[in-house]
């Protein structure tokens, strides 16, 4: 790494919203040929930070310097021209286009006027296979592909347009291990040709794996910025999180109450869905936490739809405290005191342009009728209590909850199903994309959930959380539920055998 | 193995084909050049504004004023050429540009005030019949050397078929048309704000431009289809091409261009209007139904398209998540 000039030199950077200070005062600088972390918890002014030099936001305060000059791009196609790149966490990209279109729209190779297929695949096919290693049919749709490919095409995208700052928002969340590995791989190699990547993820193993340098952002102020060798994992957490917090130690492991005993609240026999989920057993006890453990595309959210009847089963039966229940709709599933937190936050959870306060009546308004609405002063109150209860960020019902962090957000929706008082609360990915201190907040309040009588249904794709949280473990492989696994069974290589098919 | 983007193209090509043939065998005197050109002679107008609304759907928009663009366009042209005497050398490219102008100043009322183009072209929709009555009430009648010409030109083709003047401009509209989707960045930018526009704006694609450059082709499609359409009935008049928008929308829908935008192609579009044609045409033959058949018939096809497409769709929704 080279510690001459940085390509890029952001000082003392405000930016302001209604209500939120999101950056306050933030340095921040990269050089050429490095991948640099860039962390923070939900809030933390990290997708802000890179929206403002993306030129999606103007700033309010601050000074940009890139390759030297100043820069204030106003729209991200004039941050392109410079060199500047994103590549966002979801994908950017048009799935109805081909492969190769996708890499060239809008600098597609030109022969009189006229666009040349020929050249641009063949451009394509060369680029990702020199630059990315990897070879496709870049003709076909890109919706036809996995998202771990269409990153990399969102990739080869960015690298075309002779991008020197390539910024990857969250890149990992949505991959497997195979495809993050590849993913570094590809990183490590851009490197060494001279980019300078800046990498924004939750996953504190993955920084300490292929980052050089660490900039730590809390609450829209600038911590620090460290080289990764010289900053140890529990200084980086805390740093992040700003107190002092055994991050680990602090959820109390519970004896599992016993399974058997009581009749379960709810009970799954033989239930299964073509296509879906392959017809499996399952109870679920008051008080429980049961945690479905498996890879992406194993079936976990396919048999929570399945018990929440946003698919149909076409096979077996479901019983609520015993007595058959046809759970063909959500209605009826809400009904018997089910609630479903999707793992698709954005698309199925929450609605952008409500507000904190809108958002968390809506199921409980719905569920009363439109005739019996609830009084304003109720409301409030309602919200005022769960902001409270839940630690909501900002503390403003009034907030738009499109200017929430992640986590936030996520709470906002758990609050939502909570107001309902379930009898069974599924929970798809409650922690997914947020960080590490929100994650212990969400798991206790599981536990305290589940200490209080209800029962949980946890999915989550990180094995740890299952295992800290679950007294007992279903765990799926292929549409399939393998195995199941209660009290001391449940450790990581047990689990890990039977996603593997051991 | 056909491309799965091309069965809805292949399925409407093949309905065509199945609805001509049908028509061959109960009909004496069906199968001949001449029926299939008349299927473009009376569709010649219908297929161009069609091509325009193309673009328009692809974007992922609605365009409600085409009908009212014709019936304006020929108002205008019958006033300035009857009772202004203007020579048509002069008002043609005239109503070309105030189609191209109304049209991409809906495209840029869409545009900056994120208005939605249902709400726009209805409003385009309604201005534009409203303005042919503020020229006329009445029905004027063009009897001008040069229109009547064009109206009884025929083109002789091999074989001892015609086509008239109309046909030839609209089939090299389609022609354009495909140029400009498959060759050009605009028609791939229009494509891509169909499949995603707020990713077509992060990959900074010229979006304003081009979703004004759409709304304006269809302008400019719907007032040559207007100038096409005077050719045909050689009169301008405040009630022509009334539901012509709706006509051109299931021609597209029918064509396989996907409501949502995205995907589809012109050709589809081209094969749309005929099939419209083909079932009006069978219904002339058949002599004892009434018109309304028609209509009826192109509803149950649009409902049997929409449930195509649906399935369609849902299936490569699903392709990707496995």
């Amino acid at each position: 790494m080279s510690e001459n000039r940085p390509i890029l030199k952001m000082t003392g950077i405000h930016k302001r919203f209604p209500g939120v200070h999101a950056l306050n005062g933030v340095d921040f600088r990269m050089f050429a040929g490095e991948v640099h972390a860039l962390m923070g918890e939900n809030g933390a002014g990290k997708s802000t930070l890179i929206k403002v030099l993306t030129g999606v936001y103007p700033i309010d305060g601050g000074e940009v310097e890139w390759e030297g000059r100043p820069f204030h791009p106003r729209s991200p196609l004039e941050a392109q021209q410079a060199g500047i790149s994103t590549v966002y966490q979801e994908i950017h990209l048009c799935p109805n286009l081909s492969v190769a279109e996708n890499i060239f729209i809008g600098r597609e190779p030109r022969k009189f006027g006229r666009i040349s297929w020929r050249a641009m695949n063949r451009a394509a096919e060369a680029l990702l296979a020199e630059r990315l290693n990897v070879k496709l049919d870049v003709t076909r749709p890109l919706g036809s592909f996995s998202i771990a490919v269409q990153q990399l095409v969102a990739i080869a995208r960015a690298l075309n347009i002779s991008a020197r700052l390539l910024i990857l928002d969250e890149p990992t969340s949505s991959l497997d291990r195979d495809e993050v590995n590849r993913l570094f791989a590809i990183m490590r190699h851009l490197k060494r040709q001279g980019l300078a990547i800046l990498f924004v993820t939750h996953f504190l193993d993955q920084v300490y794996e292929v980052s050089d340098r660490i900039t730590i952002l809390r609450n829209g102020r600038f911590i620090g910025e460290y080289p990764t060798r010289e900053l140890p994992r529990v200084e980086l957490v805390q740093k992040m999180i700003g107190k002092d917090l055994d991050l680990l130690g602090s959820l109390p492991k519970r004896t599992p109450p016993s399974a058997g005993g009581e009749r379960p609240f709810l009970q799954a026999a033989g239930l299964g869905r073509k296509g879906g989920v392959e017809p499996f057993d399952l109870a679920i006890g008051s008080g429980e936490i049961v945690g479905l453990a498996g890879l992406l595309g194993s079936g976990r959210t396919e048999t929570a739809r399945l018990l929440f009847g946003a698919d149909r089963a076409d096979q077996g039966k479901c019983f609520v405290e015993g007595r058959e229940a046809k759970l063909d709709s959500p209605r009826k599933a809400i009904d018997r005191g089910i609630a479903f937190c999707s793992e698709n936050r954005k698309a199925e959870g929450i609605i952008e342009d409500l507000t904190v306060r809108e958002n968390i009546i809506l199921a409980l308004q719905a569920h009363r009728g439109w005739f019996r609405a609830l009084s304003r002063r109720r409301q409030e109150e309602i919200a005022d209590e769960y902001i409270r209860a839940l630690d909501i960020r900002p503390a403003d019902p009034e907030q738009l909850i499109r200017n929430l962090s992640g986590g936030n957000q996520q709470k906002v929706i758990l609050a939502r199903w909570l107001l309902m008082n379930p009898r069974l609360l599924i929970l798809d990915e409650p922690t997914r994309g947020i960080d590490v201190g929100a994650k212990a907040e969400i798991q206790r309040l599981v536990l305290s959930l589940s200490e209080k009588g209800m029962a949980v249904l946890f999915i989550s794709s990180e094995l740890e959380e299952v295992i800290r949280v679950s007294s007992r473990v279903a765990v799926l492989r292929d549409r399939r539920h393998v195995r199941h696994l209660a009290g001391v069974e449940i450790r990581q290589s047990a689990i890990m055998q039977a996603i593997a098919g051991g | 193995m056909v491309d799965r983007k091309y069965i809805p193209l292949l399925v409407t090509i093949g309905l065509f084909i199945l609805m001509f043939l049908a028509g061959s065998l109960r009909y004496p005197g069906f199968l001949s050049t001449q029926v299939f050109m008349n299927l473009l002679i009376d569709n010649a107008f219908l297929l161009i504004v069609a091509v325009g609304m193309t673009f328009v759907i692809l974007s992922g928009g609605i365009d409600l004023s085409v009908g009212s663009m014709v019936a304006l366009t020929t108002m205008l042209s019958a006033s300035l050429i009857m009772q202004a005497g203007w020579p048509p050398a002069a008002v043609i490219p005239l109503v070309l540009a105030v189609g191209t102008s109304f049209g991409w100043m809906m495209g840029a009322i869409i545009h900056y005030f994120q208005i939605q183009p249902f709400i726009v072209t209805l409003a385009g929709m309604f201005l534009a019949r409203g303005l042919c009555y503020v020229i006329s009430i009445d029905t004027i009648s063009i009897n001008h050397p040069f229109y009547t010409k064009m109206a009884l030109a025929k083109i002789r083709l091999p074989g001892g078929s015609f086509i008239s003047i109309g046909v030839v401009i609209a089939l090299l509209v389609v022609l354009l048309a495909v140029y400009l989707a498959h060759y050009t960045r605009f028609g791939r930018n229009t494509y891509a704000i169909g499949g995603s526009e707020s990713s077509a704006v992060l990959m900074g694609l010229p979006v304003a431009r081009t979703k004004m450059l759409v709304y304006a082709f269809s302008g400019f499609c719907s007032a040559l289809g207007g100038v096409v359409f005077t050719f045909y009935m050689l009169s301008g008049y405040g009630l022509h091409a009334v539901g012509l928008e709706l006509d051109a929308i299931a021609a597209v829908v029918i064509g396989g261009t996907l409501l949502t935008g995205g995907s589809g192609y012109v050709i589809g579009t081209f094969f749309g209007v005929l099939i419209q044609g083909v079932i009006q045409t069978i219904i002339t033959f058949e002599g004892t139904l009434s018109s309304w058949w028609t209509k009826m018939v192109i509803g149950l096809l649009l409902f049997l398209f929409i449930l195509l497409q649906r399935v369609f769709t849902a299936r490569t929704a699903r392709g990707r998540s496995v």
